[in-house]
């Protein structure tokens, strides 16, 4: 084997792979959750804010959905459970906004 | 409905992505600071801000792997690291994964003292070499996608990997004789 072969055999060696520990997974996927959980209240936010516009009523249907999908598929066991929660939350405050603008639009029309 | 389906196989893809390169992440960050807690920390950044673009890396990646732009936020990272605690790399044989490919007793510390040369010897590289020798030979990047996370030519990064050898190969001579 020539020297820089040598070396290369070295380097193979001296850097081998290092697994990281299971804590530091644990930490990601709360990093990542909160990140998803953010995204989610503020999608829920945009929409709520869209709805006092008549010409966006059709969409809460849609935002709901979208919400729903902004939780729903990173495989991370704990940001699942987390996003749930907090999805949960984001919906019940749609739903009232949603209610508010309605009933809002029916006193205007006084019914 | 579109959306909704779009953003599950974002989601999935980014799973992916997570667990088949966090290996490749941290190994990248601990040979490259040195520790394991600073390490952990790059490591954990590195994931959170390629979540935050993946989209559009996706969009841009145009079907190619996705790890060198990985590693390229962890290079980063770890440049800003060095530059924002002005630290110098530490790189020693604390862990016992580094010498776990050797096995025979004998060989074994034989072959500590010698890696532990290997890593010094890594660690007063300049920058770019050090860098290109942990994707090399830590993570098995190729030249191409060495290239994409330096950002350089495959020329280059060629010239690049065989210049730190040599070097690598003139230092531990050098330390041998003394």
């Amino acid at each position: 084997m020539s020297e820089l072969g040598d070396v290369e055999a070295l380097l193979r060696s001296a850097l081998t792979p290092v697994e990281p520990a299971e804590g530091l997974s644990d930490r990601l996927e709360r990093g990542l959750s909160e990140i998803t959980d953010a995204a989610a209240e503020e999608l829920a936010d945009t929409e709520l804010s869209a709805m006092r516009d008549p010409r966006n009523w059709g969409r809460p249907v849609a935002a709901a959905v979208v919400g729903g999908s902004a939780t729903g598929a990173l495989v991370l066991v704990r940001a699942r459970q987390r996003q749930k929660r907090r999805q949960a939350k984001g919906l019940r405050a749609l739903e009232k906004g949603v209610q508010d603008v309605a009933a809002e639009m029916r006193r205007r029309l006084g019914s | 409905m579109d959306e909704v389906a779009d953003k599950r196989k974002l989601d999935g893809d980014f799973t992916e992505l997570y667990r088949t390169h966090l290996r490749d992440v941290y190994s990248y960050a601990y040979y490259r600071i040195g520790n394991h807690h600073d390490a952990e920390d790059i490591t954990e950044q590195t994931f959170l801000q390629a979540y935050r673009h993946f989209e559009r890396a996706q969009r841009e990646s145009d079907g190619r792997p996705l790890r060198p732009w990985l590693i390229r936020i962890a290079h980063n990272l770890a440049a800003n690291y060095y530059r924002d605690r002005s630290r110098r790399p530490q790189t020693r044989l604390e862990d016992a994964a580094v010498v776990s490919a050797l096995h025979d007793t004998e060989e074994l510390v034989e072959g500590r003292q010698e890696l532990a040369d290997v890593l010094e010897g890594v660690a007063k590289l300049p920058e770019d070499r050090r860098e290109a020798l942990i994707m090399r030979f830590s993570l098995g990047m190729d030249n191409k996608e060495i290239a994409r996370a330096l950002d350089r030519t495959e020329g280059a990064t060629k010239v690049l990997i065989h210049r730190a050898i040599k070097q690598l190969e003139q230092g531990l001579k050098e330390d041998g004789d003394e």
